[in-house]
C-alpha cells in the first residue's frame, strides 16, 4: 500500500474515495472534496469492512474510488451497492456482499429510495446498508424528524429493498462470469 | 492499529461487560457525570463548556451578517465546524481537519439543522440578501471518549447562551444598534451515542472502551420523542435488533437528560 507508513501490521486497510463529478448536479460542484464527500468517503468505507476480512491480509492496502457521474438522490447507496460488486469483482474474499438502499418519509408516508426532489422535499431520509446472509447493518444514518415507529418501519422498508438489491448484485456477478464461459466455447 | 496493549484492555473489557459491569464501574447504560458551563467566553455571541467525565469540549457562536443560500433567500444559515485541538489527544496532529473532525461537525450540525433547534426565520434581515450567519465552533480541549454527544450537548448550551445583535435596516443598510436579544431557539435535540463492544451495548463509551469498540451509534432526539438525526460509526456492523434496543436506549437516556438538564 502506498504511503507505506499506512499500512497496518496486523490488518489490512481499505481506503474509499467517494467523489463528485462537477457536471452531476445542478449547480455545478467545485471539483475539489467538500465535507460532505469526505464524510461519505468515511461511511462507505465503515460500511464495506464489515464484508472483509481485514485480519487475514496484514500490510495490504484496498482502494476503492467512488465517482458519482450524475446525482438524482441515493448516491451513497448506490456507491456502496457498486463499490461492494467492484471488490467482489477484484476477487477480494468477502463474507457478504453489501447492498445499500435508503427510505425515508414524504407527505407523512414512509417510501422507499428518494430521488433528488423527494430528497429535497421530504422530511427524512434513512439510508441503510445491509449484509442479507448475516443479518447485519453497516451503514445506518438519518436526518429528518421520525417518531420512533415510523423509524422502526423506514429501517425495515429498507432492508427489504437491499435484500431485492442483493438480489440483482448476484445476478450481475454470475452473468458476468457466464459471459466469459460462453466465449471459451 | 491494534497494539498488544488494546488487546489486553480489549480482554479484561469484555470480561467485565459479561457481568455488566465496566471500567470505570458505570453500568452499561450509564452516562458520565455532565457539567455544564456557559458565558465564559465573553467575545464571543454565545459559548459553553461541557464536562463529560474528563472529555472536556468548549463550543464558541459567533454571529455576522451574510448571504442566504439560494435554495433558502429566507433563513439564516448556520454551520458548524469542529477543531479536534493537539492539546487534547496525543493523537491529533496539527493541520486541516481530518475525516473525524469533520464528521464529528457534521454529526452535530445534523443533529442541531434536522431537529430545527435555530429558528432560520427569524434569522433574515433581507430577504435573499442580508441574514445572520450563526458560526457554531466546537473546541474539543481533553478527549477522554464520546465526543459526540459532549460536542452536541455543548453546541446547543451555546446556542441556548447566545445573543443576537439587535439592529435596524436604513436605506438598505444593516445597522447594528445596542443591546441584544437571546438567539431565537424551537428546539433542544438531546444526541446520545451507544457503542457495541462484543455484542454489547453501552451509553457514553470512554476512551479506553473507544478504543476497542466495534462501532457506535448516535441519535439525536427532540423533545416529542422523535428521532431527528443518526449515525453509525465504526468499522463493525449491527443487527436490525441491536439497532431498535439502541434507539430505545437512546430516546430513554435523552429523556433522562432532558429532565436533569431541564431543557
Amino acid at each position: 500500500m502506498h504511503p507505506k507508513h499506512l499500512a497496518q501490521p496486523d490488518r489490512m486497510v481499505l481506503r474509499c474515495r467517494y467523489h463528485m463529478a462537477p457536471f452531476s448536479v445542478q449547480e455545478r460542484k467545485s471539483p475539489a472534496p467538500s465535507r460532505r464527500e469526505v464524510e461519505l468517503s468515511k461511511v462507505i468505507k465503515e460500511s464495506l469492512e464489515p464484508a472483509l476480512f481485514l485480519e487475514l491480509y496484514p500490510r495490504t492496502g484496498v482502494d476503492v474510488f467512488v465517482e458519482v457521474l450524475q446525482a438524482d438522490g441515493g448516491t451513497r447507496c448506490a456507491s456502496i451497492t457498486a463499490a461492494a460488486l467492484a471488490i467482489a469483482d477484484a476477487g477480494v474474499p468477502m463474507r457478504d456482499l453489501v447492498a445499500a438502499c435508503a427510505a425515508g418519509k414524504v407527505d407523512d408516508t414512509v417510501v422507499l429510495d428518494l430521488y433528488d426532489a423527494e430528497d429535497k422535499l421530504g422530511c427524512a431520509d434513512v439510508p441503510v446498508a445491509y449484509m442479507p446472509s448475516l443479518n447485519a447493518v453497516t451503514l445506518l444514518q438519518m436526518d429528518g424528524i421520525l417518531s420512533p415507529d415510523e423509524f422502526e418501519k423506514a429501517v425495515n422498508m429498507a432492508m427489504d429493498g437491499c435484500k431485492k438489491i442483493y438480489a440483482l448484485q448476484k445476478e450481475a456477478l454470475k452473468t458476468k462470469y457466464m459471459v466469459v464461459k460462453e466465449v471459451e466455447e | 492499529m491494534s497494539s498488544p496493549i488494546t488487546k489486553v484492555r480489549l480482554k479484561q473489557i469484555e470480561t467485565l461487560l459479561e457481568k455488566g459491569k465496566r471500567l470505570d464501574d458505570r453500568g452499561l447504560l450509564d452516562t458520565r457525570e455532565i457539567k455544564i458551563e456557559q458565558g465564559m467566553i465573553e467575545k464571543a455571541e454565545g459559548s459553553a463548556r461541557v464536562l463529560l467525565g474528563k472529555t472536556e469540549v468548549l463550543v464558541g457562536v459567533k454571529i455576522e451578517t451574510g448571504e442566504p443560500f439560494p435554495d433558502t433567500p429566507n433563513e439564516g444559515v448556520m454551520t458548524v465546524n469542529a477543531e479536534l485541538v493537539p492539546l487534547a489527544s496525543p493523537n491529533f496532529e496539527p493541520g486541516p481537519p481530518d475525516e473525524n473532525s469533520i464528521e464529528l461537525a457534521r454529526v452535530v450540525d445534523r443533529g442541531i439543522r434536522e431537529s430545527h433547534a435555530i429558528d432560520t426565520a427569524k434569522l433574515c434581515i433581507e430577504p435573499g440578501k442580508n441574514v445572520f450567519v450563526v458560526f457554531v465552533d466546537v473546541y474539543v480541549l481533553n478527549h477522554d471518549g464520546n465526543l459526540i454527544d459532549a460536542s452536541a450537548i455543548a453546541a446547543i448550551a451555546a446556542l441556548l447562551n447566545t445573543k443576537m445583535p439587535n439592529y435596524e435596516v436604513k436605506d438598505g443598510e444593516v445597522k447594528i444598534k445596542q443591546g441584544y436579544t437571546p438567539l431565537p431557539m424551537k428546539s433542544h435535540p438531546i444526541t446520545v451515542t451507544i457503542g457495541k463492544i462484543n455484542n454489547k451495548l453501552l451509553v457514553d463509551p470512554w476512551l479506553e472502551e473507544e478504543s476497542v469498540m466495534d462501532s457506535r451509534i448516535t441519535f439525536a432526539t427532540n423533545e416529542d420523542g422523535n428521532i431527528c438525526a443518526i449515525q453509525k460509526g465504526g468499522s463493525s456492523s449491527f443487527t436490525p435488533q441491536q439497532i431498535l434496543e439502541a434507539s430505545k436506549i437512546a430516546l430513554d437516556k435523552a429523556a433522562e437528560l432532558r429532565k436533569k438538564l431541564n431543557w
